[in-house]
């Protein structure tokens, strides 16, 4: 009786310094954030920041799974070793998961660790770890998702798990600083506001066509669209995705320094040019529209004619670099 | 007698395009000469040098020419702020300007011969700012715009890889006193001005530890 009491102390006592430790990297987050004008976190939401590598060499976790998650942290970060077999443009995942998807405000990805199995409105069915993963693959990065239960989708898996560690599964709380929260949609949205703003505030690392730059073989900036983006399918070409993201995180370094209206005029200028064709294309666009437009597409300008030059965005054949338009893994599940 | 007409078109877009060449870019050997007078600060092989004393001269061998040329255009125009350079980038006309910064970018890039002592405990700091940033303060990386290894990316993002620790120093320094804003956009001075002393030690450090330029057998496929 008396060791299993000094057991509970102990174990409260070392729950109450990780606890320490993991709130004063909280703090020095949430400072940094609101300093820089995101807001705090609200009483009823769930704030969590993930812990570092560091702190996984530090941890007494098992060798090997510390191997595993490296290697699904580098897989996170350098995603374009996967080229030409998974990937088929210039997309990491940490080009849109910024801070190596631990970051508020920067669609952190740890959530998705905790809250799936879901049902995801996207493709109508409950959804794995493994399967959400699988869409940032067909999408974002216009490619073929590593095979379920394969070396790497198990190692990015873990990762996703280390980062989401010590939260509760199936949280009912809001998650503090989820996805990319976006400001309010203005009145008026302007192409040529929102070409003029890429010029000034975009271009010198995105390139003036969009193109992005690559060096030795890695890319350096994304490209926001064109054959080297992420196609017609990907989160990001919902404009209030693509506004959320642009206003949360660009320029680089400079979070909230753009006004709502010119990141939504950045969104919508920069979500009006061409990319991949989606890979739920049935090989009519009105036919995809009809299909994806109430659980997708509503938000995109895909299908709309561009007002400049009167061309109807994604319609075409274009899969970018890839020879298939839709990987084999994509397909409805019934559970029956 | 019906090509005439044509090849006359022909020579002319040539002459034009021959115009636009020597306006935009420069000739090393006609920069080998117009570079004398600043190798006694740069050296003859572009190395520069990590003084312990007063100014550091930064390695310019192998960095980006349309990037040397903005920064000597900007030393004369003031953009850029420094009283050593205005006078030698005054005596440069436009097209030395370009001459000189071919030269240099056509040289090997040197290595800085590890003139900084740093403790390990620094160095990895360094590393993990350079390499990852550090996002509790919101300092992103410096490879995210400075490219793979740090080795430079484009016109507009300098090789820093292999670069003087104590040049590294000043610059960031300079930025965070707004001293030097010639950067496009803030891009570098948002990031400085949340460096403190300790962090910019450590990246200045541990940069100049780093290969500038690939090695023949990693550049292998």
């Amino acid at each position: 009786m008396k060791s299993m009491i000094a057991y509970a102390v102990l174990s409260g006592s070392l729950l109450c310094t990780t606890a320490v430790v993991a709130s004063d990297r909280t703090e020095d987050y949430i400072n940094a954030l609101t300093e820089l004008g995101f807001p705090a976190p609200e009483d009823n939401e769930l704030v969590h920041i993930p812990p570092t590598m560091e702190d996984l060499e530090q941890s007494g976790m098992h060798p090997e799974l510390k191997r595993v998650i490296r290697r699904g942290y580098d897989l996170f970060t350098n995603t374009q070793q996967l080229r030409g077999e998974n990937v088929f443009n210039n997309m990491n995942c940490s080009s849109c998961h910024l801070g190596e998807g631990r970051m508020p405000f920067s669609a952190p990805v740890w959530p998705a660790a905790v809250t799936l199995p879901g049902y995801r409105g996207k493709n109508d069915h409950v959804n794995n770890l493994e399967e959400r993963i699988a869409g940032c693959f067909t999408y974002s990065m216009n490619g073929k998702p590593p095979a379920y239960g394969s070396d790497n989708m198990v190692a990015m898996t873990a990762y996703h798990q280390w980062l989401a560690k010590g939260v509760e599964m199936y949280p009912d709380k809001p998650i503090y600083g989820r996805g990319f929260p976006a400001p309010e949609r203005p009145e008026e949205l302007s192409y040529a506001n929102g070409e003029e703003l890429f010029e000034e505030n975009c271009s010198v690392c995105h390139g003036e066509d969009g193109q992005g730059l690559r060096v030795d073989g890695q890319t350096v900036f994304p490209a926001p669209w064109g054959d080297g983006s992420n196609n017609w399918g990907a989160g990001i070409v919902r404009l209030v995705t693509a506004a959320g993201f642009i206003k949360n995180n660009m320029p680089l370094g400079q979070p909230l320094s753009l006004t709502d209206q010119e990141a939504w005029d950045i969104a919508y200028y920069m979500s009006s040019q061409e990319r991949p064709q989606d890979p739920r294309y049935t090989g009519d666009i009105q036919e995809t529209l009809e299909k994806y437009g109430p659980t997708f597409h509503k938000h995109s300008l895909y299908g709309q004619t561009r007002e400049t030059d009167g061309k109807v965005l994604g319609d075409h054949s274009n899969t970018g670099d890839k020879d298939f338009l839709k990987p084999e893994s994509v397909h409805p599940r019934t559970f029956e | 007698m019906n090509y005439l007409p044509t090849t006359i078109l022909a020579l002319g877009l040539m002459a034009l395009d021959g115009w636009a060449f020597a306006a935009t870019t420069g000739d090393a050997s006609r920069g080998a000469e117009a570079a004398a007078t600043c190798a006694s600060c740069h050296q003859s092989d572009g190395s520069g040098k990590n003084n312990e004393q007063g100014e550091a001269w930064p390695r310019l061998a192998g960095l980006n020419a349309e990037y040397i040329a903005k920064q000597l255009q900007d030393y004369q125009s003031g953009a850029r702020e420094n009283a050593t350079m205005k006078s030698f980038a005054n005596m440069l006309s436009d097209q030395q300007i370009l001459d000189v910064a071919r030269y240099y970018s056509e040289m090997s890039p040197t290595h800085d011969q590890g003139s900084t002592e740093a403790s390990e405990a620094v160095l990895q700091r360094g590393q993990m700012l350079a390499e990852r940033g550090d996002w509790s303060e919101y300092i992103v990386s410096c490879k995210s715009c400075h490219g793979p290894d740090n080795q430079g990316a484009g016109a507009v993002f300098p090789g820093i890889a292999g670069q003087h620790s104590r040049y590294i120093e000043a610059q960031l320094k300079a930025w965070q006193a707004e001293t030097r804003k010639n950067d496009p956009q803030d891009l570098m001075g948002s990031i400085a001005r949340r460096l403190n002393d300790e962090d910019i030690r450590a990246v200045a450090a541990w940069l100049a530890t780093q290969p500038p330029e690939l090695t023949a057998e990693e550049s292998q496929p």
